[in-house]
């Protein structure tokens, strides 16, 4: 059992930043605190994407002439390529969603959900 | 030569038509109007150049930068792609006909963003129809998502909270979708929809494989507003601007509609959605109880955007219900479905644009008999749209729910049957609120409202694009024979 925990220490501690994030955006009452929450959510995709790419005893994806052609040699670089565009899209999501929030800022004066239902009635 | 390139050059064209609004309109700002239609009118010329192509040759397949997939990227225009491509930018090029003074009066000096962003949305929608693979599909997703918030949040006041709860839900949607891909990506080795076809059906039992399937299609329920997780969408749909909600409304959710229905037959075979994994029941029943929930919470909205939203939410249930019964009939209910509620529910929030122009509200209970003196046409428009929602023959509503009734007499499943007629009765309450106020209550003050209305009926570029999609529901009905028969049977996959 220990072992099964210990050979997949990785994907535990993602799956612990996806229910932190998940955690963050659905319990949290303040809007900066759930966009938080959404930023560690989305780190933790691309966490695990990066984490599948990787490899014991294996090198950058640049062809060394110890190794050779033999794939094993490298990590696949491939989830990593896609994690780029990946982050882009989380930095143009995070962007929107402060312009959002200072769009609401100017028009309720405040950030907390109670208030801000309070005074949209 | 361009037949080569029909894939590709649908999202050029749009994305080179949001630089050029913003580039050539800070210039000269009125040449942004003729430009962002000018470039959607040509994206839809092109678009139906690929209905045509794939109907004479079949699939056509752009290697982007000559990679052949699966180690390249690939753009696919297939007869589902090629039939959603025109559809939504039907519906966009008279929306933005349309938009022309809505967006004048109601967001004054921000025409130029308003059309760039709307290109841009567009060009997501485009992109997702043409990728050809996982990835890419994710990317576009969300391009036009980011687009979305962003025309929501420029509406009434509480409309940035209800962009805010949008993209929060929205990311949630896009980062379960991308966490399947991984999963899918880690046991199969390939983002290629194609390739995967080919790779899936070996390991489709494993776990990973399963989970992945599951996330996604977790994730598109979110984006398509599946119930029970449509909770963004009411509230983004009333607060935007006229011009948003008619861009977004009807299209928005048909697109995330298209991907689970690509990932689900397309991607995986569809005998595995029905029966190694009741993947397929699942979304039947929810469709189902969208279909309920949303007519009779639309019965007791007060303000027709709001109604409209909540209609929303029951039509997507249909095309759930298509997608769920996975059966051909089924399949060509869904896709018509899209069409027919592309146009219906497009045309009501242009009917809602208008209102709200004209008389500065859209409060059902303050509706009479004024409201059709003052706009005869828009009215009419009004009431062939509610016709054809309630399901009335010889509209086009009709005949996706007959086909939808028809997919569930070849599956025996004799509940989603009678959903589909009561559901038909309930849309029949809330229509029949309205259209009975505006046609039959009279005004208590005589004569004296014409004088406080500021013009008799709409002009003629907000009117042109209402009555054209009203009168396109009767086309539409009376060809549907002609569309199922040439157009959606082609779609349909082997095996379903």
């Amino acid at each position: 059992m220990a072992e099964f925990f210990l050979s997949y220490y990785a994907y535990w501690f993602i799956f612990a930043l996806t229910v932190v994030g998940l955690y963050g955006m659905l319990v949290k009452k303040n809007l900066v605190k759930k966009l938080i929450g959404m930023t560690i959510f989305q780190t933790s995709v691309i966490v695990f994407f990066v984490a599948s790419a990787s490899k014991w005893n294996a090198t950058i994806p640049v062809i060394d002439p110890e190794i050779g052609a033999d794939p094993s040699g490298y990590i696949n670089p491939i989830p990593h390529t896609l994690m780029l565009t990946a982050i882009v899209v989380g930095v143009a999501t995070i962007g929107l969603a402060l312009a959002l929030l200072m769009s609401i800022y100017r028009r309720y004066h405040t950030l907390d959900e109670p208030h801000l239902l309070q005074r949209m009635k | 030569m361009i037949e080569h390139n029909l894939p590709v050059l649908v999202p050029l064209i749009l994305l080179l038509g949001a630089l050029s609004v913003s580039v050539f309109g800070s210039w000269k700002r009125a040449l942004a109007f003729p430009l962002a239609l000018a470039s959607v009118a040509a994206a839809l010329v092109v678009a139906v150049l690929g209905v045509r192509q794939t109907i004479i040759v079949g699939t056509v397949r752009y290697y982007l930068g000559g990679w052949v997939a699966p180690i390249g990227i690939e753009y696919v225009l297939d007869p589902l792609s090629a039939f959603m491509m025109t559809v939504v930018l039907t519906v966009a090029v008279l929306v933005f006909v349309h938009a022309r003074t809505v967006v004048a009066a109601e967001l004054p000096g921000r025409a130029i963003p308003f059309y760039s962003v709307a290109l841009l949305l567009l060009t997501g929608f485009s992109g997702i129809v043409m990728a050809g693979d996982l990835f890419n599909l994710y990317v576009f997703l969300e391009i036009s998502s980011l687009a979305g918030y962003a025309l929501i949040a420029v509406g009434e006041k509480p409309s940035p909270v209800a962009a805010f709860r949008y993209l929060l839900v929205g990311t949630i949607g896009a980062s379960f979708y991308l966490l399947g891909v991984g999963f899918i990506y880690i046991m199969t080795g390939s983002l290629n929809i194609a390739d995967l076809t080919k790779i899936l059906p070996a390991v489709v039992s494993e776990a990973p494989v399963v989970a992945g399937l599951i996330l996604m299609v977790v994730g598109l329920a979110i984006k398509m507003a599946l119930f029970p997780l449509h909770g963004w969408l009411p509230d983004a749909y009333t607060y935007a601007p006229s011009s948003s909600s008619a861009l977004i409304a009807p299209i928005g959710t048909k697109i995330g509609a298209y991907v689970l229905l690509r990932i689900l037959f397309f991607t995986f075979e569809p005998g595995t959605v029905r029966d190694t994994l009741p993947v397929a029941d699942i979304i039947l029943w929810l469709s189902l109880g969208g279909i309920l929930f949303g007519s009779v919470m639309a019965i007791a909205q007060k303000e027709l955007k709001r109604m409209l939203a909540y209609s929303s939410v029951a039509q997507i249930g249909y095309i759930g219900l298509g997608i769920g019964l996975a059966n051909p009939l089924g399949l060509v209910g869904a896709v018509l479905h899209v069409l027919n509620h592309a146009f219906m529910k497009g045309g009501l929030f242009l009917v809602a644009g208008n209102l709200r122009l004209q008389i500065g509200h859209s409060t059902i209970p303050a509706f009479d008999d004024s409201l059709r003196k003052a706009m005869p046409w828009t009215m009419a428009a009004f009431a062939l749209f509610s016709l054809s929602m309630i399901g009335i023959p010889p509209t086009a509503g009709f005949f996706s729910k007959w086909y939808l009734v028809l997919a569930g007499f070849e599956n025996s499943n004799w509940i989603a049957i009678v959903v589909i007629l009561a559901s038909s009765l309930l849309n029949a309450v809330y229509f029949f609120r309205v259209l009975e106020k505006v046609y039959l209550r009279s005004n208590k003050k005589g004569e004296e409202t014409d004088i406080h209305l500021p013009r008799k009926e709409v002009n003629f570029s907000m009117l042109a694009p209402t009555v054209v999609l009203a009168a396109g529901l009767l086309v539409l009905g009376v060809l549907n024979a002609v569309i199922v028969t040439e157009i959606i049977v082609l779609m349909i996959p082997s095996g379903l």
